[in-house]
């Protein structure tokens, strides 16, 4: 263990996705030594996928815009479980944000006055709810993820950030009093194994989409992050809580954007009809995306689907016309003809409710620190660990997420845990040490992994676990149906331990990478599934079959997983933001 | 269906080899070719290559296929193979080879940065965004959409003779992004860096890459733009 | 910037317009000889020196003769550097580059005094 290489680093980000680049561009402009490890080459990252825009109260569109607006938008669509004091700072740091993002080179679409172009999304409202549909994407025509992300590396490459590309942190390494040191990490290319120290270790390894087996997520959305903080025996919250994006193309999964109906299209069933309007009678199409994806599986189980098996309903987007959506979807086209064999310019696309985003993860508090509760119930944030973006839980999010926040997430949250590490590197935070065991505990998983003799593939074993999940914790979940869903996971733990990793060779070799994202995925989708299990209400994205209504007497709260015992506890949900009134829980209606 | 797949290990190997795999393809369906490359991964997992988004938009998995460079995830079949023939998968030409399919990319990413692909304004920033007009933003249709995925500049014989000399098509595509648009202002530093016999002027119109872009881009059109910038800045 | 000693102008801009350039002088003077064929079907060795001795002729082909050669040059010297370079020939790049180069010179500014003496010489 000893000739292991060591590198430091004042901070280190674990992914190069939209929120780890923002995080680490704050540092690197201060002139911190920065290093980004990111399993992919950082744009490549999975933020490059995002269309439709960021959802932010910049005031382009309506003068009058405010952010309490947006506030109050996504408090209500988070089904009352998103942190107030989080979604205020969200909210109106956003702007900000966003016109930061523009000054170094963002190539937002524009509107005639040379303002950025905002389009409308889902949920969004004007005066509280009381002022009718409200345009408040920014958008940069629908390949928004792509220029942001795209951006950000370039703001990198400026300051002169550390890139370590195409190496895969394998687990976080942790010091005898608990702390965060770093993190052990393999070089893909050459197959080295390297302790990666720092001050302060941030986690921006995305989502997990892959625990499902239709999902809009790229092949390397793997929860590498929430399996490492797990194995270390850190808490997960709202795991239940995942995201079935409307718009998935049917078959191919690839994402359709919610700009989309944004911009005027419509979803119908078999007989041509627009059936959003008898579930949301006022704002149709554009309701929040849980309640447009459980609409569409009813239209589909009471017998009104698409196609010969009546398992898919269509996106309309002809009536626009070839030159609006070759000007504001030209993406969208693309990807249709591609994946659909559609041409969306003259037949609707064929779409799905398709797994698209992890409202739960690491529990953060809004410096991006990671919590977690001692033995006494008591929140403590975790000495060296930081958790943004999609893999953090802020949580902004809540139940449901709203379009166009997960963007704003990024850039806000990725900022803000960079403000809070400057802040502290300047204050004089000291690199923690850690002996040669905590760093062979680290290594331990890899070790065995790279001893295995015999056992079972990694592709069979991983499509079992999305087949499972697929199954029993989808868009509707009964509680005997996830109860057996647990028990077949249990079994799989048992072939997942027992797998084999036949190539052993160094050099590239995305065998073992893959194997060791199995058990990442695994890990989400146990915290998954246990989570899902024991909340037993119907809230935002997680809808019970045995418990149709929301219970906000017990369960206006978080779930907090704890790997350790497999248990699910309560956190309390903040209602105490800085500067407004509280929103009070509501009947949520569209 | 024969696949045919360039092999290296340089741990194992003392050259390449071109393995061929029976894949079974579905009846009635038209992969991509980033799925029959997953279908042969199941069969064999020692062979490798890059993917991410596996919908054309991350630009991980430029590859040669049967002779023309392309993402493999938005590659059918039906287009890159005729009826009965085999799929032949080779690394993308020019650069060196790591593994099977995965090249290694850094002297293509050092000609991006050459180009400082960040924007430059040395005016003060308003409290707002800097404002554009539409046709302004329209300039950059064509130019920020590049994902980097290497195909262009790997199909550029230019590129093959001095890697290290001329830009290439991709990063010059990004040089142009950046001197199109109306919020940059060091328009004539960046010219200053692209005044040498290599760099842009290398471009002999052979337009390769235009016919590869899987994003549909026309690098040489916007060398072409540089060109007549640098001119006008030199007369 | 990257920059090469054996470069004519060291400026692509310079190189490339002076390509151009001398391209458009080339073309001119093929199109004035073969003109002067046409004009005149009946071509003989008395007319044909007649027309080259005439100061502006000989003015014309001076500057046609120093757009060859540094057309000839460029392109010669950019066909050196894209093929005898460490890519191709490893080691013996810059020996075998200079080699070539040298030999190409040496033939260019023979052409060149032996044009300047044809039309200007005695």
């Amino acid at each position: 263990m000893t000739t292991m290489r060591n590198i430091s680093f004042d901070a280190v980000i674990v992914g190069g996705g939209g929120a780890g680049m923002r995080a680490a561009l704050q540092l690197a402009q201060s002139g911190f030594k920065t290093a980004v490890i990111s399993k992919v080459f950082p744009t490549r990252s999975h933020t490059v996928s995002a269309q439709g825009g960021i959802t932010c109260a910049i005031a382009s569109d309506d003068p009058n815009d405010d952010w309490r607006w947006h506030m109050y938008d996504t408090v209500k669509g988070s089904d009352y479980i998103g942190d107030q004091d989080a979604i205020e700072y969200m909210c109106s740091e956003g702007p900000q944000a966003v016109f930061e993002m523009e000054h170094m080179g963002l190539p937002f679409s524009r509107t005639e006055s040379g303002r950025i172009y905002q389009r409308p999304f889902g949920g969004q409202s004007k005066n509280y709810g009381k002022g009718g549909q409200a345009a408040r994407t920014c958008a940069a025509a629908d390949r928004t993820g792509h220029a942001l992300l795209h951006t950000l590396y370039q703001g990198n490459l400026k300051n002169n950030t550390v890139f370590l590309s195409e190496w895969y942190a394998t687990d976080l390494v942790k010091n005898q009093d608990g702390d965060v040191v770093g993190v052990v990490a393999i070089c893909i290319e050459s197959g080295e194994t390297v302790f990666v120290k720092s001050k302060a270790t941030v986690f921006a390894t995305g989502g997990a989409g892959r625990i499902y087996a239709s999902t809009t997520n790229a092949l390397i959305c793997t929860g590498d992050g929430a399996g490492m903080a797990m194995r270390a025996g850190y808490p997960m919250q709202d795991m239940e809580m995942w995201q079935f994006h409307p718009t998935g193309i049917y078959g191919a999964g690839t994402l359709v954007t919610e700009g989309c109906r944004g911009e005027g299209g419509y979803l119908i069933n078999k007989d041509g009809e627009r059936f959003m309007e008898r579930y949301a009678p006022n704002v149709k199409d554009l309701a929040g995306r849980d309640v447009v994806a459980r609409s569409m599986v009813l239209e589909m189980l009471e017998g009104r689907g698409c196609g010969d098996e009546g398992d898919h309903v269509m996106l309309k987007l002809d009536h626009l016309g070839e030159d609006v959506l070759n000007a504001k979807l030209p993406g969208i086209l693309e990807l249709s003809r591609t994946f659909a064999h559609v041409d969306p310019v003259k037949e609707p696309i064929p779409v799905v409710p398709t797994c698209h985003y992890m409202m739960g993860g690491i529990p953060t508090n809004v410096n991006g620190q990671a919590l977690t509760q001692n033995r006494d119930g008591v929140e403590q944030p975790i000495p060296g660990l930081f958790a943004v973006g999609e893999a953090a839980c802020v949580s902004v999010h809540g139940a449901n997420r709203l379009g166009g926040n997960s963007l704003l997430d990024l850039i806000v949250f990725g900022r803000a845990a960079g403000k809070h590490i400057e802040q502290m590197l300047q204050q004089g935070l000291e690199q923690r040490q850690a002996s040669d065991s905590d760093v062979e505990m680290a290594m331990s998983r890899l070790a065995r992994m790279n001893e295995s003799t015999s056992g079972e593939s990694v592709p069979v074993l991983r499509k079992e676990l999305q087949t499972i999940m697929q199954n029993y914790f989808g868009v509707f979940r009964k509680g005997e149906f996830m109860q057996e869903g647990i028990k077949k996971l249990e079994v799989l733990r048992q072939r997942i331990d027992n797998v084999h990793l036949t190539d052993k060779s160094n050099t590239f070799n995305t065998a073992r990478i893959e194997a060791l994202e199995l058990e990442n995925l695994f890990e989400v989708a146990r915290a998954t599934a246990i989570s899902a299990e024991a909340r037993p209400e119907s809230r935002g994205a997680h809808a019970r079959d045995d418990f149709r209504e929301r219970d906000d007497e017990n369960w206006l709260c978080h779930s907090l997983y704890f790997p350790e015992d497999k248990k699910v506890g309560k956190r309390a949900v903040n209602f105490s933001p800085k500067t407004v009134d509280t929103f009070e829980p509501s009947v949520r209606s569209y | 269906m024969l696949v045919s797949i360039y092999r290296y290990n340089p741990e194992i190997d003392a050259k390449p080899i071109m393995q061929d795999i029976e894949v079974e393809i579905p009846e009635g369906k038209d992969l991509m070719v980033l799925d029959v490359l997953n279908l042969a991964k199941e069969k064999d997992p020692t062979i490798v290559y890059r993917r991410s988004c596996r919908e054309g938009v991350c630009g991980s998995d430029g590859m040669n296929i049967n002779g023309q460079n392309g993402l493999g995830c938005i590659t059918p079949l039906s287009e890159a193979v005729k009826p009965g023939k085999k799929l032949v998968l080779r690394p993308l030409p020019g650069l060196p080879v790591i593994r099977d399919l995965v090249v290694d990319m850094s002297i293509f990413y050092k000609q991006f940065e050459k180009v400082k692909p960040w924007l430059m304004n040395d005016t003060p920033a308003p409290a707002i965004e800097r404002l554009q007009s539409q046709e302004d933003r329209a300039k950059l249709d064509g130019l920020y959409e590049c994902i980097l995925c290497a195909c262009c500049s790997t199909a550029c014989p230019s590129f093959w003779w001095n890697p290290d000399k001329f830009i290439g098509p991709a990063g010059l595509l990004q040089a142009y992004r950046f001197l199109a648009d109306t919020r940059d202002t060091a328009a004539v530093e960046r010219l200053a860096g692209l005044d040498d016999p290599f760099s842009v002027f290398r471009c002999r119109g052979i337009m390769n890459c235009v016919s590869v872009c899987p994003k549909g881009l026309n690098p040489t059109r916007a060398i072409g733009h540089i060109r007549t910038m640098l001119v006008a800045e030199g007369t | 910037m990257v920059t090469n000693a054996t470069s004519l102008s060291s400026s692509g801009v310079s190189d490339w317009l002076i390509q151009r350039f001398s391209a458009v002088i080339l073309a001119v003077y093929t199109f004035v000889v073969l003109g002067a064929f046409i004009i005149k079907p009946d071509m003989d060795y008395n007319t044909w020196s007649t027309l080259f001795n005439s100061n502006p002729m000989r003015l014309f082909s001076l500057i046609t003769i120093f757009a060859l050669c540094g057309h000839a040059w460029i392109g010669l010297w950019t066909i050196t550097t894209d093929y005898l370079n460490v890519h191709h020939v490893g080691g013996l790049a810059t020996f075998s580059r200079l080699t070539v180069q040298a030999l190409c010179a040496l033939i260019t500014v023979t052409y060149l005094f032996w044009g300047i003496q044809i039309f200007w010489g005695s």
